[in-house]
Order: structure tokens, then sequence, then C-alpha cells
């Protein structure tokens, strides 16, 4: 089977084989890592431009590393807030990577629906890397391809994802794709941080971290965002991690089966503990390495690379 | 003396208890006689055959933008729109630049709007100067220019004394306050129903509370005052069990809604398409229910477009950027006729009465009648004609409709003011 879509904006419209596809890709990506040579001629003479409206040192990095292992020519644009202001429209930013002959814009940006309207704008393909609080399916993907490779299997876990579900475009992408490849759901936070009728897509909502955590297989641990006291949603920090930040004796009553995992950059002693991040539960490490090799997967489908050729070392 | 003769129509005027096979015959911009087979040699005639002849239809909410935002639209091409939608009056919302918050640009507004307009205009004042919310405007100077109302919509009154001020102050006018039912607080940065699709999309949430209790508020006051209070754009279950209960409380409070609030739900944002965008925003399939329930038990009195033109580029942003708003003048009516009138929810009459008198009365206008010596306002419908929304053809500088390709179903054919045929077969003259 083939990939079927010109873009990835969101999980929502994947279907599940839409899904495995771009997994099982993404694993003979990862062979590549294993060469002396970890570069391929695969998309030789294509351009791929980072265009972030956000910083996001990893995305990109990811991004960039991914199109530069299969040869593509690549570009970053950082498009500061002032020349927004300034009037420089998205659309008018459209144009002009049009005009430059683009094959694949990533993008980053913090409205949801952003990357809906450069795909209709642009004649390439586009590749949402994160807009607003809506989605981040390359994150998603990269947690599923980590969650299989651990777990053996997504169908039938149970997953707790844990913090500011509200504001999470990583939370609503791994709630589409857990769902569609037959996980359980569950996500754990402050009711000011879960947003209404969430039920509907598909999870359980618990307000309790160890009732929450009761069973499961996989904790995914989203970053909380320092600023959310501010706007008055968390009395502060400091009850936040009190309530909901994962540390040792937390794991400990879950159990040693439990995977711990987590988007990064984290917030030490915030929402995770150093000891449960880099502890032998935690993939957190393995979900950087398999985000290149997902992104590389992806750059390939929608850009419809050559063939992979066979490893010659 | 200039003469015209609408034949063979099905004419209905539910003020005048009108409903049947009429001939109605126009004699310098009156109505003179409204009767069978009538003849004239002399006069203009169209011919109604199969067509629906009604008072001219009345818009009491809209915004022409002009003056301050004329790349938006203008008086001129407003009221065109208007014409184009079967609507031969309008009354325009004060959120101008600078506000029509005095005397003189109420004055201005009606000049240009007799030299420029297609329609009748009615301007609407502000309630208070610059839509600051701290002062009242000069509501008696407007009103002597020519208000029909006051209100400072797009911003709620957020202070409750000053609500009450203008409830009170507006009784030695006999002018209604239109209120814009939003807490802004509570609705803060949000830009969409806050429900199922606010959770899918991550777009910032505007809860149904939001305007629940700023209805409730309002309601509230105009008990108080004993003053009569109009609230625009009804969208929640709620705000309209609120509006009943008051009514049948005798509170002297009336309601509008608008066609694309009752047509849309909050599901057509899952696109992103920023013209379904609007404020308040498209609610739950629940609130559409309640709101064709409001429409059909009288609750809500009048239907208005709420028409908010704005210009291409200021939609073809990222949804966050965009500014609130449809331009909904050229698709209510066949809008009414497809959701309303074709399933049943509210009969022909009724549609035609929350289109003509009950706006008029809102208004204190002397319109939306067909009765021998009133002025000849008049708009000829085609219940029949099946037609696809093509928002290039629409009169109004606004092509910011979420419609733009549905199959409707009833059309205005013609609109007459004062006995002058300004639109005719979707044509504007
Ligand atoms: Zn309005």
């Amino acid at each position: 089977m083939s990939f079927k879509h010109k873009h990835l904006l969101d999980l929502m419209d994947l279907t599940r084989e839409d899904i495995q596809l771009i997994l099982d890709t993404a694993e003979s990506m990862k062979e590549i890592f294993t060469r002396s040579i970890k570069k391929v001629p695969t998309l030789r003479g294509k351009t791929i431009i980072n265009l972030f409206y956000e910083p996001s040192t990893r995305t990109k990095s990811s991004f960039d590393l991914a199109g530069k292992r299969l040869s593509a020519d690549m570009m970053s644009l950082s498009v500061s807030t002032s020349s927004v202001v300034k009037g420089e429209s998205l659309v008018d930013t459209a144009r002009t990577l049009e005009a430059m002959g683009a094959d694949a814009v990533i993008m980053r940006h913090s409205i949801p629906g952003a990357s809906h309207l450069l795909a209709e704008s642009i004649e390439a393909s586009v590749l949402n890397a994160g807009d607003g609080s809506h989605a981040h399916p390359t994150q998603a993907l990269l947690d599923m391809y980590s969650m299989r490779e651990e777990r053996g299997k997504i169908e039938g876990q149970t997953v707790a994802i844990v913090g500011d579900i509200k504001h999470s475009r990583v939370a609503r992408s791994n709630i589409w794709a857990l769902n569609k490849l037959g996980a359980k759901v569950r996500v754990i936070g402050p009711p000011t941080l879960i947003p209404v009728e969430l039920e509907d897509m598909g999870v359980e909502v618990y307000y309790n971290l160890e009732e929450g955590l009761d069973g499961v297989d996989v904790v995914n641990i989203l970053r909380i965002q320092l600023e959310r006291q501010e706007a008055g949603f968390l009395p502060s920090l400091r009850e936040y991690t009190k309530f909901y930040g994962v540390n040792e004796r937390i794991l400990e009553l879950v159990g040693d089966e439990v995977t711990v995992m987590h988007p990064g950059p984290t917030n030490r002693g915030v929402e995770i503990t150093p000891g449960v991040a880099y502890g032998d539960q935690s993939i957190i490490n393995e979900q950087v390495t398999n985000g290149v090799a997902i992104r590389m997967a992806l750059l390939y489908l929608l850009t419809g690379g050559e063939k992979i050729e066979e490893t010659t070392n | 003396m200039k003469k015209l003769l609408i034949k063979n129509g099905k004419v209905i005027s539910p003020a005048d208890g009108l409903n049947g096979e009429l001939d109605i015959l126009v004699i310098d911009g009156k109505i003179e006689e409204i009767g069978s087979e009538l003849e004239d040699k002399e006069a203009e005639i169209i011919d109604a055959a199969g067509k629906v002849v009604t008072p001219g239809l009345i818009d009491m909410h809209v915004h022409l933008r002009e003056p301050g935002f004329e790349h938006k639209e203008t008086i001129e091409t407003g009221t065109k729109a208007a014409a184009a939608g079967g609507f031969t009056s309008v009354a325009c919302m004060p959120n101008t630049d600078p506000v029509i918050d005095n005397a003189s640009i109420v004055e201005s507004v009606i000049n240009k709007a007799e030299f420029e307009g297609k329609v009748n205009l009615f301007p609407i004042g502000s309630i208070t100067k610059k839509l600051e919310g701290e002062e009242l405007s000069e509501i008696g100077y407007m009103n002597e220019a020519g208000i029909v109302g006051i209100s400072d919509d797009g911003e709620t009154v957020m202070n409750s004394e000053m609500m009450r001020l203008a409830l009170d102050y507006v009784k030695a006018f006999d002018l209604p306050v239109l209120t814009h039912a939003e807490d802004q607080v509570l609705s803060g940065d949000g830009v969409i129903n806050e429900g199922y699709y606010s959770t899918v999309t991550g777009l910032d949430p505007i809860p149904a509370a939001a305007e629940d209790i700023i209805v409730a508020r309002d309601i509230r006051l105009a008990e108080l005052t004993d003053s009569r209070l109009h609230i625009t754009h009804v969208t929640t279950k709620r705000a309209v069990e609120l509006v009943r209960d008051a009514k049948e409380r005798g509170v002297k409070v009336t309601a509008e809604v608008t066609p694309h609030h009752f047509t849309l739900t909050d599901e057509a944002v899952l696109t992103f398409d920023t013209n379904t965008k609007v404020n308040p925003p498209l609610r739950s399939e629940e609130d559409v229910t309640a709101l064709k329930e409001g429409l059909a038990d009288g609750t809500i009195d009048a239907i208005a477009t709420d028409h908010a033109p704005h210009a291409f580029e200021e939609k073809n942003v990222e949804y966050n950027y965009a500014p609130f708003g449809i331009s909904g003048l050229e698709t209510a009516l066949p809008l009414v006729i497809t959701e309303l009138v074709k399933p049943g929810i509210i009969s022909l009459e009724e549609a035609i009465e929350k289109l003509t008198i009950n706006p008029a009365q809102i208004l204190n206008l002397d319109r939306g009648r067909l009765k021998e010596g009133s002025k000849a306002d008049i708009t000829v419908l085609d219940l029949d004609e099946e037609y696809e929304v093509d928002v290039d053809e629409f009169y109004s500088k606004g092509k910011n409709s979420p419609f733009d390709g549905f199959k409707l179903l009833g059309r205005p054919k013609a609109t007459i003011i004062n006995g002058e045929v300004v639109m005719k077969d979707n044509q504007v003259l």
C-alpha cells in the first residue's frame, strides 16, 4: 500500500493503516542509522523548508537531520513575530516559499489550523510540526513508534497522559493515534487543564495521579508551561509538582513494568524528577532517536522519494 | 404620477391578516389598493404569478462599516447587498470609526444613505461614547437626528450600573436598548464555542455561559428599570430559556437570531475556515435545536443577519488573527426558507413576521405592513427557485460567507422601495 495523503496536518484524518505504514517505513529508516555512512540519496534534488514561527530547537533539528540523511536540500526560515506584526502574512510567506521551489514545508506555528491555511496556499506538501494547541502529529507518531518498540505492541496497552491536556497538541495527537491503534487512553491533570467534553475523544479523565496511574502500561508525561501559573490555571508550580509531578515514589507504586515517556525538554523537578527521567523505565532518549526516523519516513512518503537502497556496507 | 401594479402574487402580510392571491396597485410610492384583478393601463406591471409578495423585509442588525472601514463595505455596497437580499430597510450598528455616538455622525450617515443608499437605512446609536462602556452617549440628540435604538454591539457594557443607567435613560425617548450579550472576561481570547470542537481543534473556547450570564443580567436590569431590552444574536439554549421565562413574567424583552446560528453548528470549524469565525460563535447541535424551538414558539421575535463584511485578505489569515463576522445579507432569506420554512420549523407567515413586522415594532418603524396608504416597501419571493450560493456574485464587498457553494431553496426576486423597483431578478438596478 502507499500513502495517499499530500500533507500531514493532523492525525484525525489518518487511518490505522496509514499510521502503521508510517511506523513501518520509519523502521527501515532507522536501519540507515546503523550504517557507517548514515545517508542515502533518496531525496536528492528536493528542497525542504523548515518554517518556524515559534522557536523549537529540538523539533527543528530533528527534521533537519532527517532531511539531510535523505540528501534533501534543507533550508530554514525563522519568522519572528515582529515580521507578522509588520503585516507579512502567512499567505505571503507561502508565496515566497512557492517561488523558491519548495517540495515540502515543515511548519511550527502558535495558532491552531495554521498548517491547514498553509496547505491551502501552497503546492508543496505541508508537514505540521506543531500548531498551537491543536496537533503535533510527528511527535505522536514518534511516541507510537517508541511505544511499539518498547512494549512490542500498542493494541490493548493502557496509556496515561499526564499534565496540561488543555493546551497540549502532543496530547491531542497522541489521543487520536492511540485510539486508532487500539490502546486505552487515560488523561490525568488538574481540572483547570482538562478541556471540556474530552471523554468524547475516547479517553478516561482522572484528577488524581495515583488513581489514574493504577494499572497503566505507559505513562506519557507532558511538559508544563511555566506561565500557566500566571494565567491562573494553577495556584503554584510547587502545588502542581506535589499533586501531579511524577517521582520515584509514585513510580515504585505503579511498578517497574511501566514505561515512562516525555516529549522533552523536561522541566526537571517540576513534572518529572531527574531520577525518573533518566531511570531504567524511561525511554526519553529513544524517543529523540526515533523522532528522526519518523520524520525521515514522513519526508519520504510525502515527497515521493526514490526507493531506499539496500544496505551496502 | 408613477404607478406600479404587482399582479397575481400570493400576498402575505401577517400584520394585516393578508394571505391569498391579490394584486397591489402602487401610486407615487404609496399603496393605493390591494384587491383582486386590479387593472391600470398606465402602470408598470410586475407579474408575480407563482411568487409570494410580502412587506419589504427588514434587517434590524447590519454592519455597513462606513465611516471608517470603507474597504470592508460602504453604505452604497451594503445597501445594494440588502436590496439583493430582498431587504427594503436595514438598521446599522454604530461600531464604525468614528463610532456613531453623536448626532452629527447620525446625520452624516442618514445623509449619505439618502444619496448613495439603495434601501432605507436606520442608524442605531451607541450606548456609550466610543463604545468604551464608561459614559452615556448623547442619546437624546441622536434620537432627534434619527436613531432607532442604541447598542454597543461588538462590545458588552460590562459595567452593570452603566447598563442600568442606559435602560433607564432611554425611556424618555422610547428607544430599545440592543444588547450584545457576552461576558467579555469569561470569553477572554476565545474564538470558537467551548465544546467538543474546541477541545479537538485546540482553538481558544468561548463558553455558552458567557452569553447566558449577560442575558440573565440584562433581563434583570430591564425588569428593574421597566425598560425595553432587545437581545441581539441569541445563540445558546439557556439564553432562549431565559428570554422565554422573562417574557412569561412580562419583562419587555425581545430577541433575534441570525441565519448562520440556526443553520450551522460548531462542527463547521473543523475545517479551520475563517469564514466560520463569528461572534457569538457557532454553537452546539443542542443550542441550534433550542434556537429553532425559540423561533417556533415565538420566544425569538426577529431574524437579523448581523451582516459583518470583511475584506478577503483580512479573513485569509490564521484563525486567531481573522476578524469575526459573516457577510449575511444575500443569503438570509434563502437560509430562512431552506432551514426553517421548508422543514416546517416555522410557517412562511411566521418567517415573514420575523423579517418584517416584528423588527419594525421593536425599532418603532412605521413599516413591515401592506395596507392601503402605507409606504410601498414590498418584496417578491420565489419559494421554489433552487440555486447555488456563489460569493463572487455578492453585491456586498464582503465575500466572507461559509455558505459559498451551498444549494439553497427560495430566493428574493424583486425589492420595491417607495414604489421604486430597486432589485429585479437578482439584479440591483
Ligand atoms: Zn453585530
